[in-house]
């Protein structure tokens, strides 16, 4: 019982208190955090297949038909386009994503300070119609622009795969616009005029600069959402071949390991354009400060 | 202030045709399509005969992959939701400075082509994978069992996919969220979980409510997943047959009949959802 | 900075309307502003006084009516080409440029080159020497309001109009902006057009003051002038406090003989604005002195009533009393020599005729209470 004395059953249960509120700390950290540890590991769940192709790009594969990791080689990267086709694949896809980005990006944004910046009639069938293509279903608008194509006869390939891009980014792009031109206050073009700048200088100096990181960001959506695009693509292409339509193709026919060096690099180069981009905007924020 | 009145109307043509014509009438030759007599073909042309029994001759035929289409997507909706709820929360309401940087790390693995990240699936869940390898030593599998080419593999597939579509309009949703409501609810004797299922969930249901047809509505007519992750006939969706109805066999009133009823069906399917989750605006 | 050389005139405001729909927010208004003067338009929210600076900046386009300035018509004009500023009550400082850009902006769009010296001078007529490089967001609130001002001023237009410029200010901030402004545009000449729901940061700054309600002009004059001697029961209670009682005209003389519900008082004939004969008699609180019964008064206009409350708000102590005929009036009596009346005495309180307005007893005896903004 007690035959410690008093100063040795302090010290005792100061220690278990000690070590208790350490795990009861624990408890409480734990608890706490349980959301944010939860997040992170569904980013990495997230992030798995990422890493899955970074190392297969890496591989070089006993067989076309297997698809594991059998042996670390450089080769891949030093010769990507060794693979025929693929490289011309991607030529495609680079050029349709371009041309479709700049061209959807320049009718979105028109649509969009309409929608915002205007009063007129129609303004809700217009969001609707804006709205639609969103949220159909890529096989079904696919396949009737393959309809339409086939009645009038028009020939599948380069130009069709263009149009059906277009198509679809311009819903992005004016959603994305729209929101951030919403947010532009328009008390700032009223001081540019009360400025005595005509509306042509006023979108000029003030309206369009504060809108281009809304611009830009939709021009991205647009491009990735293009170069990325298969279903639609696939019902439209006749006989032209995009990276994403080539890379079915290699399901079937066995995939060289250099189809995980251009997802690979797609990734980085994406990433760092966004690491760039919050570089950028948090050190002018910082600036602020 | 009044600019010139035509201006909107100026701004808008280009786009409001360009829909028009690539969007609008594709959906009415569509329609049309899927009445045509079946019995033509694409060298001989096609008698519009107003042939309804395309639509029944497809759902007869192809019911089974309707059914699965929507319980794929669905069962995959949901795993996407439950996945994409708690990420969407940590995001909104607990990352403090890293809200952006983890938002970033959302989009990030979408910047590998889709169908790259599908394949490095097959890999991850082949049947020699290590992953397989450990579910069969924790007899999590039997030993001769595989994910790959299961139902299985394909929903995964379909949930990993959409996950991004989930997450973003659950994160804008949630962060919209005043924080001192919560607080508010706790002043008022709520638990935290309480808290959570009153004030939260309900305040985020815009958010779900995006989430969850931004994610349906690809997923049911996906084909991608089901043939790199599935097995032919036995994981097949509308999707598929589409496809080959259209650029293989060439029947395309009866491919045009399939479109066009998924079509339909999604539609349906939506207006009920969101007069039952009673939210108007999506855009 | 040299005085207004321009030839520009007064400002005039002739039948100008505008409406929204079925709703009229400006009501055939007529006005004049003198040039150089300091002119406040004051009233509630949604009397119409932000749509009339708005339309004469040219932001809103008048239903009907002309704007004048001098002999020149700018009714219709474009904002950019007419000699008027604003100082926008958000600041409106363009984000992406920086101070010396944001207020170098009139200039260069009309086409001036030299932009470096006028800068220069008029960030330190507003006390912002050395933050020509900085961005809008670095500064606080004062700070992006006096950007404002000197954006503006910069352009030396005939008239500036500011919308409420000083709302977001906290309270010694205001004060100190207020006095700033006055000094800025006394020193500068130009013709200052204020909007404002504050009448006691009108009658600080402002040389005349136009109250407004529901679209029209109740009075217009010095501060002064609408507070001592208001025409409208609105402008009555709009600006401070009135007491308001009803009477009947029992004699006309010199002044006039006035019955208040058997009390007799005078009114001088120059402080009424009617002809009739049934009246709301009008004294302000603090013209009233309180006296306890038997205690000699102070002023020819005496009633009595039982006092109330007390409620000693350190510069002076507030009455209600309770009058013979029921009805509760507020007496503010500083605290000097206090009468030290307390709840339930009867007093007296008297006041000299010459404080007494008289209003036509037609007039809605509540307009411009509790619409009117508290006493900052």
């Amino acid at each position: 019982m007690s035959t410690t004395t008093p100063n040795r059953v302090a010290t005792k249960s100061r220690r278990d208190l000690k070590s208790a509120s350490r795990i009861h700390r624990a408890g409480v950290w734990f608890r706490s955090h349980l959301i944010l540890l939860i997040g992170i590991l569904v980013l990495i769940y997230m992030f798995l297949p990422v890493f899955v192709v970074m190392a297969l790009s890496f591989n070089q594969p006993k067989s076309r038909l297997t698809y594991s990791f059998d042996k670390f080689t450089l080769n891949n990267w030093l010769h990507p386009c060794a693979v025929g086709d693929m490289c011309n694949a991607v030529g495609t896809s680079l050029k349709i994503g371009l041309l479709s980005t700049l061209i959807s990006t320049f009718i979105g944004t028109l649509m969009a300070f309409a929608l915002v910046r205007h009063k007129f009639r129609g303004r809700a069938v217009t969001n609707l119609l804006v709205f639609l293509p969103m949220a159909s279903p890529e096989v079904v608008m696919g396949s009737s622009l393959l309809t339409l194509f086939v009645a009038i006869k028009f020939p599948l390939g380069f130009w069709t795969i263009l149009i059906a891009h277009i198509m679809f980014c311009i819903s992005f792009v004016v959603v994305t616009v729209k929101a951030r031109l919403a947010g532009l206050d328009p008390r700032l073009e009223q001081a540019a005029m009360d400025l005595y700048a005509d509306e042509w200088q006023t979108f000029r100096r003030i309206t369009l600069p504060l809108v281009m990181p809304g611009i830009v960001s939709a021009a991205l959506l647009a491009f990735s959402l293009s170069f990325d695009d298969f279903i639609v693509t696939n019902f439209n292409a006749g006989s032209t071949v995009t990276f994403p339509m080539f890379v079915w193709g290699a399901a079937q026919r066995g995939i060289p390991p250099q189809v995980n060096v251009i997802g690979t690099a797609m990734f980085l180069f994406a990433l760092t354009l966004v690491v760039i981009s919050q570089l950028i905007s948090s050190r002018r924020r910082r600036k602020l400060a | 202030m009044k600019s010139r009145r035509w201006l909107p109307y100026a701004l808008l043509i280009p786009g409001i045709l360009w829909l028009a014509v690539f969007f609008i009438t594709p959906m009415f030759n569509l329609a049309a399509t899927s009445l045509y007599d079946p019995t033509g073909s694409l060298d001989a042309g096609y008698q519009m005969t107003f042939h309804f029994a395309n639509y029944s001759d497809a759902l007869s035929q192809y019911y089974p992959q309707f059914l699965r289409s929507f319980t794929y997507a669905g069962i995959a909706t949901v795993c996407a939701l439950l996945i994409a709820y708690p990420l969407a929360y940590a995001i909104a309401l607990k990352s403090g400075k890293w809200k952006n940087f983890l938002l970033v790390l959302v989009i990030a693995p979408f910047f590998t082509s889709f169908l790259v990240r599908t394949l490095a699936w097959t890999a991850i869940l082949g049947d020699n994978s290590t992953f397989i390898h450990f579910l069969r030593d924790i007899h999590l599998l039997s030993p001769g069992g595989r994910i790959l080419a299961t139902p299985i593999a394909v929903i995964t597939g379909l949930t990993y996919n959409f996950l991004p579509f989930m997450t973003l309009p659950l994160y804008a949703s949630l962060e919209k969220v005043d924080p001192r409501l919560i607080e508010a609810s706790s002043d008022l004797y709520a638990s935290a979980f309480t808290g959570f299922r009153k004030v939260t969930v309900p305040l985020s249901m815009p958010g779900v409510v995006a989430g969850t047809l931004l994610t349906f509505i690809p997923a049911s007519g996906d084909y991608i997943n089901s043939t790199l992750l599935g097995q032919g006939a036995r994981t097949s969706m509308v999707g598929n047959i589409i496809d080959s109805a259209f650029l293989v066999r060439l029947a395309y009133p009866l491919a045009a009949a399939l479109s066009f009823m998924l079509m339909a069906i999604i539609v349906v399917l939506v207006v009920i959802y969101v007069r039952r989750a009673g939210t108007e605006e999506l855009v | 900075m040299a005085q207004s050389e321009s030839l520009g005139g007064d400002v005039q405001l002739v039948h100008l309307t505008k409406e929204f729909g079925t709703f009229t927010a400006v009501d055939d208004l007529n006005l004049v502003i003198p040039k150089g003067s300091f002119f406040a338009l004051l009233g509630p929210s949604g009397c119409g006084k932000t749509t009339t600076l708005r339309m004469v900046a040219g932001l809103e386009e008048p239903t009907s009516g002309q704007i004048l300035i001098g002999e020149r018509d700018i009714s219709y004009e474009r904002p950019y080409r007419r000699p008027v500023n604003t100082v926008f009550q958000s600041y409106a400082l363009f984000p992406h440029l920086d101070i010396f850009e944001n207020v170098a902006f009139g200039l260069r769009r009309r086409g001036i080159k030299d932009v470096k010296a006028p800068v220069e001078s008029i960030l330190s007529l507003v006390e912002l020497d050395g933050y020509a490089r900085r961005m809008p967001a670095q500064l606080s609130g004062g700070q992006q309001q006096r950007v404002a001002v000197a954006r503006a001023l910069i352009n030396k237009p005939e008239v500036l109009l500011l919308d409420e410029p000083l709302g977001a200010l906290d309270l010694k901030l205001r004060r100190a902006m207020q006095i700033e402004l006055k000094r800025i545009q006394v020193e500068v000449g130009i013709t200052f057009v204020h909007v404002t729901h504050d009448q006691e940061e009108a009658m600080t700054m402002a040389d005349t003051i136009a109250v407004m309600n529901a679209g029209k002009v109740e009075q217009m004059g010095t501060p002064t002038d609408l507070y001592e001697n208001p025409r409208t029961t609105f402008v009555a209670n709009f600006l401070g406090q009135s007491n308001l009682i009803a009477g009947n005209v029992v004699d006309r003389g010199d002044d006039l003989g006035v019955d208040l519900y058997g009390n007799r008082i005078r009114v001088p004939r120059s402080r009424t604005s009617t002809n009739s004969d049934s009246l709301w008699v009008g004294v302000r609180p603090e013209k009233i002195n309180i006296t306890l019964a038997g205690q000699p008064t102070l002023g020819a206009n005496v009633i009595s009533g039982i006092v109330t409350d007390a409620s000693y708000i350190g510069v002076s102590t507030q009455y209600l009393i309770k009058t013979t005929w029921g009805e509760e009036l507020m007496v503010f009596e500083q605290n000097l020599q206090n009468s030290g009346a307390r709840p339930g005495e009867t007093v007296n309180l008297s006041w000299e005729p010459a404080h007494t307005f008289a209003l036509d007893a037609t007039q809605d005896v509540g307009a411009g209470a509790g619409a009117g903004e508290a006493h900052s």
